[in-house]
């Protein structure tokens, strides 16, 4: 029951921040270029990503043996992870832009009025193309980690509901406010998904080990229990080089 | 071959990012680990910890390395 609450919990954090991203995107299109181009755009971009986690989905639980798996889908989700926190860690040390749904909205707004106007078969294909890139590119990180999360603790059924949960209310916050979900805590939730893929990754990637051939297997002491402790660790980890590089940076700004 | 470049950037773009420092380092902690689990015989807890302790070194040293001029 906790394993299965866990997984919920996580596909639908991390899925969640991505589906705020998408509706800044698709929020953009649809007020200055027409809802009709925007909703066919997600709805495309829907149908695409639909069919892109069918195939990947069945081509690395049908291929791979399950430890390769195990170890594969670790290491992919250990970059992905890390790639997240170290953004996070750059933002909390002052390095790297916050990101801002309102900035993001304002650009896209912006780009999106000065681009020509035209219209074939009653839909804008600026519109279009720009909110089933903006839709497909959140997606595909939903997907990945969905299926990641999904294989490796063998429910993505679970997974799936976790990240479709997420967007059923980003889409109805989005529909009832008409505005960018510009109060959520989204680099907070990023620094959180970060350290979550980052500590999952680290567990299962370790755990892969075993599929190497001829080499005798990897095992975290306390099983399951020590991504807790892998979390800790990150978290620390990350505390400490948000220090570091923010009063590097600090005295960078002196000397300069 | 364009469309194939493209499907290639995207793939690299989701997985490697913008920092292709936090892959290698990832790979170079896991293909130490691999040869430690191929050829000795630590204990599977001991090489768990091992190669833990190697991914958070390796990321360090990237952040660091990656923040220099910044």
């Amino acid at each position: 029951m906790g394993e299965t609450v866990g997984l919920l919990v996580a596909t639908f954090v991390a899925a969640f921040v991505e589906f705020v991203e998408a509706l800044t995107i698709v929020l953009a299109m649809g007020v200055t270029r027409g809802w009709r181009s925007a909703l066919a755009g997600t709805v495309a971009a829907v149908l695409a990503l639909a069919a892109f986690t069918s195939v990947l989905g069945y081509a690395l639980a049908t291929w791979l043996p399950r430890t390769a798996l195990q170890l594969v889908v670790g290491i992919l989700l250990l970059i992905f992870g890390l790639q997240w926190l170290r953004k996070a860690i750059l933002r909390s040390a002052g390095l790297k832009a916050l990101h801002d749904e309102d900035a993001e909205f304002r650009e896209r707004t912006e780009a999106a009025g000065a681009a020509p106007r035209r219209r074939r078969f009653g839909i804008d294909p600026f519109g279009f193309v720009v909110s089933l890139k903006g839709v497909f590119l959140e997606g595909t990180e939903v997907v990945f980690i969905v299926i990641t999360f999904g294989l490796n603790a063998n429910d993505v059924p679970i997974a799936v509901v976790g990240a479709a949960a997420a967007g059923v209310v980003v889409i109805t916050l989005g529909a009832a406010l008409h505005q960018p979900l510009t109060r959520v805590p989204e680099n907070t939730l990023k620094y959180g998904v970060g350290l979550m893929l980052a500590s999952f990754g680290t567990f299962w990637s370790v755990e892969g080990l075993s599929a190497v051939d001829g080499g005798h297997p990897a095992a975290w002491p306390g099983g399951d229990w020590s991504i807790l402790g892998l979390i800790a660790i990150w978290f620390g980890l990350s505390r400490l080089l948000i220090a570091v590089l923010a009063k590097r940076r600090e005295m960078a700004e002196v000397v300069s | 071959m364009t469309a194939l470049r493209a499907i290639g950037r995207f793939c690299y773009d989701l997985v490697i990012g913008d920092d292709w420092k936090i892959a290698a380092a990832v790979l170079l902690a896991l293909v130490v680990g691999a040869v430690l689990a191929a050829v000795t015989t630590i204990p599977a807890v001991a090489l768990a910890i091992v190669v833990g302790v190697l991914l958070l070194s390796t990321f360090t040293a990237a952040m660091v390395i990656g923040t220099r001029k910044q």
